[in-house]
């Protein structure tokens, strides 16, 4: 078949974009050749700051792998940049000898950073930031931490600020306007933005001129005009971009600022197509991703004889740092003829602001909450007039006509052409309806088949309403499991949150991390507590009101509201002192029951609440700590005889085992840890089926973990053989640290182990003697406030309250 | 009825209590657990949940409800119902402030209880 030749210079989002709505159209219509300057595929560029920032890697961001190309038939020439276009001939020519003839050709050559032309702007270390290679470069430089300064305050040099700073890079950004972002935010939001971005750490100078980059072999700083210098070993140019329309220029096509095209998207050539940033249409060049779609669209169904006409868009803006929500959309400045309503929450910071012209909304900035983005933008866009609303307008949709604050109402009310995605240009009603279509039931799905939510991703949760409005229950919108009811993040998030955002009591977790509900929940709080106790072993003041009754008074509650206690038998060794005074109590107190468990020691079950500080004075007295039979902590270690009696062991097995219980006692842990050590592998303590056990051998310690004998039953890993009984301390207890530092709150060992990976963990312990070194230190840090006896502190008085009724009456007297 | 089920009672000092906690007061017939929540509102309701008659007082506090220790059941302290799925009412007593003095009523407020207790 002969078909017509389909050139395309560039492999941007924006070509991406139009030969996926061309193959849909018409698939087979063209033979297609790409030109891609760059040595890739077509990956998501707006996806790039979180992969400056580590949040995401380059895989992650891929757009259109090889397959695609394969499976489309499409030519892709790789690192081949586009030298010449011959209009007569209709050929293009690249740097590296390819040369294509067309039928129709389409320049998509994208923007050139702007970099200012101050002395030094040449020397190694001053950087763009437009494409992969820019971050890589960051990503190399950042590995040393140092300083990065960078010109410029926009969207981009923002974004590459907060990147830069999450790698550990002390980071400068300095900006010519008095306000950051002047484009897009309005002075006061603009204030608001700076201020966050100043507490986390990035430094921000306004009204700063760059009168020269400094260095001789590389960078080395900044000067500024007003004489200030800046110290840094990497300078991000982010001021702003210019159409790539040399090519075209030299070609002799038109061009203004940009490669000037009808509402066709074509050129001066009618042959010769022009599209996504290097277009300017109708004296506008976009440098945002949803117009640059409508218009790929557009050029989707030219290319197949269609007659669809673009005619221009409105933006808006979503700026990509986590933790801060920031929109702006249409024109806010001020003006005679504009009136605007603004509303401030300084506490919360918030700030909304919708300027309003002929009634109608012409621009928003939101900050802070930005939930109604999607909303003020669809009365924008439609403009409609707001005068019913007018008093409600600015606390947002689920204020309209007085219904519900369900956060998915606002949702559920857009009309079918509301914009849900801004990025890719797709309706509420095409969602709603694809997924009925196709029965899509994940999220991934949706972003398949829609492109919704699947560029930056700011339009995520909308998706995700939309998603739960359209199939019930029967989606669930979160691989991540999270926690509780409480919040959205999974465990995982929240350990590595509050570590990274230093919190450091619950009430902080809670408010950094918005939790929805004011005080948490029985499942949120005894796992939040836990990892503060466990992360901040020296600052954090465990919250006993968050913690289990059990853990909360030392001893186990059951069934019929009594308590048991089990007090500590070092390796499960006793004596006739110990055994009678523990018969006195019991005779003392009227315990009704004694039994022995199966962790090597005696259970006294059926004291009354008011009576435990007095049994744990007469235990106290005979040597006795609390056996921690009740916590998420460590239980026991079961030991056998070993060489003391046994006429087959290999080692001290007893010795040992009393070594570990005595060193790690009072430690907790995400759930409760039991030991055993056997003195030889015919496993009398039973090492193999306990969260941590070690099996003696002539040669040395066998440590296993990872054994289950509860709901379910395992046998355990190997994790190591060592040769001396203070090695076997030292990596039982590097092993616990670890556990101890990513297990999930509840999570035994073993479902750790299965999540983490048997070979990471033996990799960090055994052979990463750093890492292992690490671990240790720190378990010794927080052992030096975790080993208090609770029995012995509560009987000298600590929590009376906890222990007897606040108040007797006598009615009798009363009546 | 007895007299005493219309009077108020001086059971303790708000101090007494820790914040997202409880304390129990003893009839000799009963026991209630007088619950003060993260924003010094108290409550009180029988020390007993509907489910199988865990101490409500030693339940983990949050918002408006206590966890039962038992076995999770959430009841709300204002009503002594329980909450989500699980069916079930626990007795509520009227409970107020007088300055930081703790003021029980054993008169019941849950409307089953009151004809009960006629």
């Amino acid at each position: 078949m002969n078909r017509e030749k389909l050139v395309i210079i560039g492999n941007g989002m924006a070509p991406g974009r139009m030969l996926e709505e061309l193959f849909e159209k018409a698939p087979g219509l063209y033979d297609v050749t790409i030109f891609n300057a760059e040595p890739r595929v077509n990956y998501d560029r707006i996806m790039l700051s979180p992969v400056l920032s580590g949040e995401k890697a380059y895989d992650d961001i891929i757009i259109h792998g090889d397959d695609w190309y394969r499976d489309h038939g499409v030519t892709l020439h790789r690192g081949a940049r586009v030298g010449a276009i011959d209009r007569v001939a209709k050929t293009v020519t690249a740097e590296n000898g390819i040369v294509a003839p067309y039928d129709r050709l389409v320049i998509a050559t994208g923007s050139l950073p702007f970099i200012i032309p101050v002395p030094g702007h040449q020397l190694p270390g001053v950087l763009a930031y437009r494409d992969l290679d820019d971050v890589e470069k960051m990503l190399d430089i950042a590995r040393n931490k140092g300083k990065a300064i960078v010109i410029g305050a926009g969207l981009l040099g923002l974004e590459a600020a907060y990147g830069l700073k999450r790698q550990g890079m002390d980071v400068t950004v300095v900006h010519l306007m008095p306000t950051i972002m002047e484009r897009q935010l309005d002075p006061a939001a603009a204030y608001l933005l700076e201020k966050a971005l100043t507490e986390r750490g990035i430094a921000i100078i306004t009204k700063a001129d760059t009168k020269a980059i400094l260095g001789t072999d590389r960078v080395e700083g900044v000067e500024l005009k007003d004489g200030r210098i800046l110290d840094g070993e990497m300078v991000i140019m982010a001021v702003g971009i210019r159409p790539a329309s040399a090519l075209a220029r030299d070609a002799g096509i038109a061009v203004n600022r940009g490669i000037v095209v009808d509402d066709g998207m074509m050129t001066s050539d009618p042959n010769i197509y022009a599209l996504g940033e290097c277009a300017e249409h109708r004296g506008t060049c976009y440098g945002l991703v949803a117009p640059l779609y409508e218009s790929a669209r557009i050029l989707a169904d030219r290319l197949c004889g269609g007659n669809g006409e673009y005619g221009g868009s409105v933006t808006n803006t979503k700026l990509k740092v986590t933790g801060i929500n920031l929109f702006s959309a249409g024109d806010f400045a001020e003006g005679d003829d504009r009136e605007e309503i603004v509303l401030r929450d300084a506490t919360a910071g918030v700030y909304k602001r919708l300027v309003l012209k002929n009634d109608r909304i012409i621009g928003a900035v939101l900050y802070g909450d930005t939930t109604d983005g999607s909303w003020y933008f669809d009365l924008m866009k439609r403009s409609v007039p707001v005068t019913e609303m007018r008093d409600t307008l600015i606390f947002g949709q689920s204020y309209q006509g007085g219904t519900t604050l369900d956060p998915r109402a606002a949702v559920a009310a857009l009309p079918a052409e509301a914009e849900i995605c801004g990025c890719n240009g797709v309706c509420k009603g095409k969602i709603v309806d694809t997924i009925a279509a196709r029965g899509l039931t994940t999220l991934d799905e949706v972003r398949a088949h829609t492109k919704a939510s699947a560029s930056c991703g700011s339009c995520t949760g909308l998706v995700e309403q939309l998603m739960s409005i359209t199939l019930g229950d029967a989606f669930n919108p979160h691989a991540v499991k999270p926690m509780c009811g409480c919040t959205d993040l999974g465990h995982s998030d929240v350990r590595r949150l509050i570590v990274a955002k230093q919190l450091k009591t619950i009430p902080a977790v809670m408010q950094e991390l918005e939790w929805k509900t004011s005080c948490g929940c029985a499942k949120c709080r005894p796992a939040l507590n836990y990892y503060l106790v466990c992360d901040w072993p020296d600052d954090y003041a465990d919250d006993y009101q968050s913690r289990f009754i059990n853990e909360r008074v030392h001893a186990n509650i059951q069934k019929d509201g009594t308590y048991s206690v089990v007090p500590r038998m070092w390796g499960g060794m006793t004596s006739s002192s110990e055994l009678r005074a523990i018969a006195d109590v019991v005779d003392k107190f009227e315990i009704p029951a004694v039994k022995v468990t199966g962790g090597q020691r005696i259970d006294m079950l059926g004291i009354r609440k008011e009576d435990l500080p007095a049994v744990w004075a007469d235990l106290g007295k005979a040597g006795f700590v609390s056996g921690q039979a009740y916590a998420k902590g460590l239980r026991t270690v079961k030991t056998c005889v070993g060489t003391d009696w046994c006429r087959f062991g290999t080692q001290d097995s007893t010795g040992l085992g009393i070594r570990i219980e005595k060193f790690m006692w009072g430690s907790w842990t995400p759930a409760k840890l039991k030991m055993g050590v056997s003195g030889c592998p015919r496993n009398c303590a039973e090492a193999t089926c306990k969260d941590i056990g070690v099996i003696c051998v002539d040669s040395g310690f066998e440590i296993h973990f990872a054994g289950a004998a509860g709901l379910d039953i395992k046998g355990t890993e190997v994790l190591g053989l060592v040769r001396t009984e203070d090695e076997a301390l030292e990596y039982i207890v590097a092993l616990t640290q670890m556990y101890r530092e990513q297990g999930h709150y509840l999570e035994r060992i073993y479902k750790w182990a299965k999540r983490i990976g048997l070979d990471e963990i033996r990799r960090q312990i055994m052979t990463d003697a750093e890492k292992r070194q690490g671990y240790f230190e720190r378990f010794v840090l927080s052992q030096k406030v975790a080993q208090v006896d609770p029995w012995s502190e509560r009987v000298s008085g600590k929590d009376k309250h906890e222990f007897m009724p606040m108040s007797e009456l006598k009615l009798e007297a009363a009546e | 009825m007895n007299t005493h089920m219309n009077s108020w009672f001086d059971v303790g000092s708000i101090s007494d209590i820790p914040r997202r906690g409880a304390r129990c007061v003893t009839t000799g017939t009963m026991t209630v657990a007088v619950f003060r929540t993260a924003d010094d509102k108290v409550f009180a309701l029988e020390d007993k949940c509907p489910h199988r008659k865990g101490p409500l007082s030693q339940g983990i506090v949050h918002d408006g409800c206590v966890t039962c220790p038992l076995h999770n059941w959430v009841i709300s302290l204002e009503t002594g119902r329980a909450q989500g799925a699980d069916e079930g009412e626990t007795l509520s007593f009227p409970v107020r402030l007088e300055g930081d003095r703790i003021l029980l009523s054993l008169m019941p407020q849950t409307a089953e209880a009151v004809i009960a207790a006629e």
